[in-house]
């Protein structure tokens, strides 16, 4: 007769098999958390660098534009961006990650209204996009446009993109969709100068636009501090 | 929510830990009774032995085989060898009708029928208690026999004792990825299996059976070129049972290149798939014991979570590959380096699963070691080698002995 089968052993490396794999969702928990943490200590960064550049404008008012422009610009805006995007690809679309997101779209807001008001009082050049966007699968073209966008952030240092998922549920960038009359069937859709452009648009019709509109010219390559959000580039 | 792949991965993982755990509980349970040297064996009676010696182009090795045996610490009249030569087209007959002036050895020359028609041809001229196999590219430690058969003398109940079959030579980095991978399977987890009464396989390189086997469960039989699991799946099913000497050990040649160790693999892995479905009647049988429940379930669990995590690795280097292109075709080429954030470091529980099975794995091969070598912690190259070659070249033998299996297309010895 074969060796006798010991059940209660076969039971007992299951209960430490399911320990194991109990272990590694704790620390894939812990450090997920600690990521969670990383991006609200950054979100909390640019909110108060923005109040602060609110603040600063009311005061100041017009008479010192040269100093406003030096100091307001949140330089954490685009890897608040990437690293959120990262955070929904990896961490999963939980409570945290949803609200953060709908925190971050909130600052890009207020961000580019701060920044366009900044831009008129002050004359400086700053051009400025708005990108919309989803995440669904199909969108491929929202992937595209995704990428286009960023290299233009990285060759225009004065360029400042901000992009939303057209799912957040936030009635502010709601509004904005309504403004602009997006629908999600024409994604990715893009706000250039009060024009939308949607479907996908290849990078020089847009280094066109931003040259006429603006007067932007190439940068060094290096994208300068704070000089856009993080732009989703799909999967 | 986890994706169905992901749900695959998890369920894969979950049993490829819980094999490894099981037989890390059973080192546990049995480590008193392990240890790598030991003081001579004497029995009380020396029952005789014969040694098949099945040959085939073996002109390089052959001599050093039959000296081995020759070499034995087990009283010389009591050994008795038989050569084969199953038709060579080499100096092999030449060498081995050498050695038929010695009196206890015989030597027999057949046309080429496999290796089990050699192997029976020797069992037809053994009038012995006891016959052994010993590959003509192996050679036995002269402490093996007389180890082994001390098995026979503690438990007569046994049927068969396999020894410890590590490689001979480590020279280049193949050979010394399967030192480290014999150590891990062929020491360590080939006890483990002895302590479960679970072998699948009693090695060509100095298994010893007890006569018995073969008048009751018939010769050899062609298995799919792996006749050493056959008769290991034959005896198992008839509850004859085998134990393993893991300080009896043999010394075999290993391939020495990538594209001799694949074709070897090959033949092996589709002579497990194939005996497999040949007894499948014995799977998840309880009156089979851990061979039914635990090896070969293993044996099953190890080829579709290679074949799976390959097939997940090729899919993903292929996502990676078509968003490059779409990059590329949109942007053009970017070559800026990205900044290094800890942040980006993925901290998914696949990452900590994959960690914990590695580092379950690296403890059997050191366990092997420690068995083999009866060393403390040692760090060896041959771990590094074993990962690397078996981690990547695996999958492909596991895949083409699958295909071939679906083909009916049989692999070939060399």
């Amino acid at each position: 007769m074969n060796a006798p089968i010991d059940w209660k052993k076969y039971l007992i490396v299951f209960f430490l098999t399911a320990g194991l794999f109990a272990v590694a969702a704790w620390l894939s928990s812990y450090f997920g958390s600690q990521k969670i943490s990383e991006l609200k200590s950054i979100q909390d960064n640019i909110a108060l660098d923005i109040l602060s550049s609110e603040t600063q404008f009311s005061l100041l008012s017009d008479l010192s534009c040269k100093n406003i422009t030096d100091s307001v610009l949140s330089g954490q805006l685009g890897e608040m961006g990437q690293k959120l995007e990262w955070g929904e690809k990896n961490l999963g679309n939980t409570a945290e990650v949803l609200y953060l997101r709908k925190y971050y779209s909130l600052l890009e807001i207020k961000d580019y209204l701060l920044m366009k008001n900044i831009s008129a009082r002050c004359g400086t050049k700053y051009a400025f996009i708005l990108y919309f966007y989803t995440n669904a699968d199909n969108c491929s073209e929202c992937q595209r446009e995704g990428l286009v966008l960023s290299d233009l952030r990285d060759k225009y240092p004065s360029l400042r993109v901000y992009s939303f998922d057209y799912s957040t549920d936030l009635s502010a960038v709601k509004s904005m969709l309504d403004i602009y009359k997006i629908k999600d069937t024409v994604l990715p859709a893009v706000v250039l100068q009060d024009e939308v452009l949607t479907g996908f648009h290849p990078e020089s019709e847009f280094e066109e636009k931003i040259k006429k509109f603006f007067g932007l010219e190439q940068g060094t390559g290096k994208s300068a501090s704070g000089t856009a959000t993080g732009i989703k580039s799909g999967h | 929510m986890a994706s169905v792949s992901d749900v695959i991965f998890y369920v894969l993982a979950f049993m490829a830990a819980y094999a490894q755990l099981f037989l890390l509980i059973t080192f546990f349970e049995n480590r008193k009774t392990l240890s790598a040297k030991e003081d001579a064996v004497e029995l009380s009676r020396y029952p005789s032995v014969t040694v098949i010696v099945p040959c085939w182009n073996e002109e390089r090795t052959v001599s050093r085989t039959v000296h081995s045996l020759f070499n034995l610490n087990y009283p010389k009249n009591k050994v008795k060898i038989i050569l084969v030569d199953d038709g060579s087209t080499d100096n092999t007959w030449r060498i081995i009708s050498s050695y038929a002036k010695f009196p206890n050895v015989k030597v027999f020359r057949k046309g080429n029928g496999g290796k089990h028609t050699a192997l029976n041809l020797g069992l037809e001229h053994t009038d012995t208690e006891f016959i052994g196999c010993l590959d003509a590219d192996s050679e036995a430690d002269p402490e093996s026999l007389v180890r082994l058969m001390s098995f026979f003398e503690k438990k007569p109940e046994l049927m068969a004792v396999t020894p410890s079959i590590v490689v001979r030579r480590a020279g280049n980095a193949v050979e010394r990825a399967q030192k480290a991978e014999y150590y891990m399977s062929n020491v360590f987890v080939k006890k483990m299996q002895a302590f479960l009464g679970a072998i699948h396989v009693t090695p060509g390189p100095l298994t010893i059976f007890r006569k018995k086997v073969f008048e009751d469960l018939g010769p050899y039989r062609y298995a799919h070129n792996t006749e050493d699991m056959e008769i290991a799946y034959r005896m198992q099913q008839n509850h004859y049972p085998i134990e393993q000497c893991h300080n009896a050990f043999v010394f075999t040649g290993t391939p020495p290149s990538i594209k001799k160790l694949y074709k070897q693999r090959l033949r092996w892995i589709y002579g497990f798939i194939n005996n497999t479905i040949d007894y499948r009647k014995t799977l998840f049988r309880r009156k089979y014991g851990n061979f039914a429940l635990f090896t070969v379930p293993s044996g099953i669990l190890a080829l579709v979570a290679s074949s799976y995590i390959f097939g997940r690795m090729i899919w993903a280097m292929a996502e990676m590959v078509s968003s490059k292109l779409m990059e590329y075709q949109t942007v053009g080429l970017k070559l800026a380096p990205q900044p290094i954030d800890l942040f980006f470091f993925n901290t998914q529980s696949t990452l900590f699963i994959g960690v914990f099975i590695t580092v379950l794995v690296f403890v059997t091969v050191f366990l092997g070691y420690k068995m083999a070598e009866g060393k403390g912690v040692v760090f060896s190259m041959d771990v590094v080698y074993f990962f690397l070659i078996f981690s990547f070249i695996a999958p492909f033998w596991l895949l083409q002995a699958l295909l071939n299996t679906a083909m009916a297309r049989k692999p070939s010895w060399r």
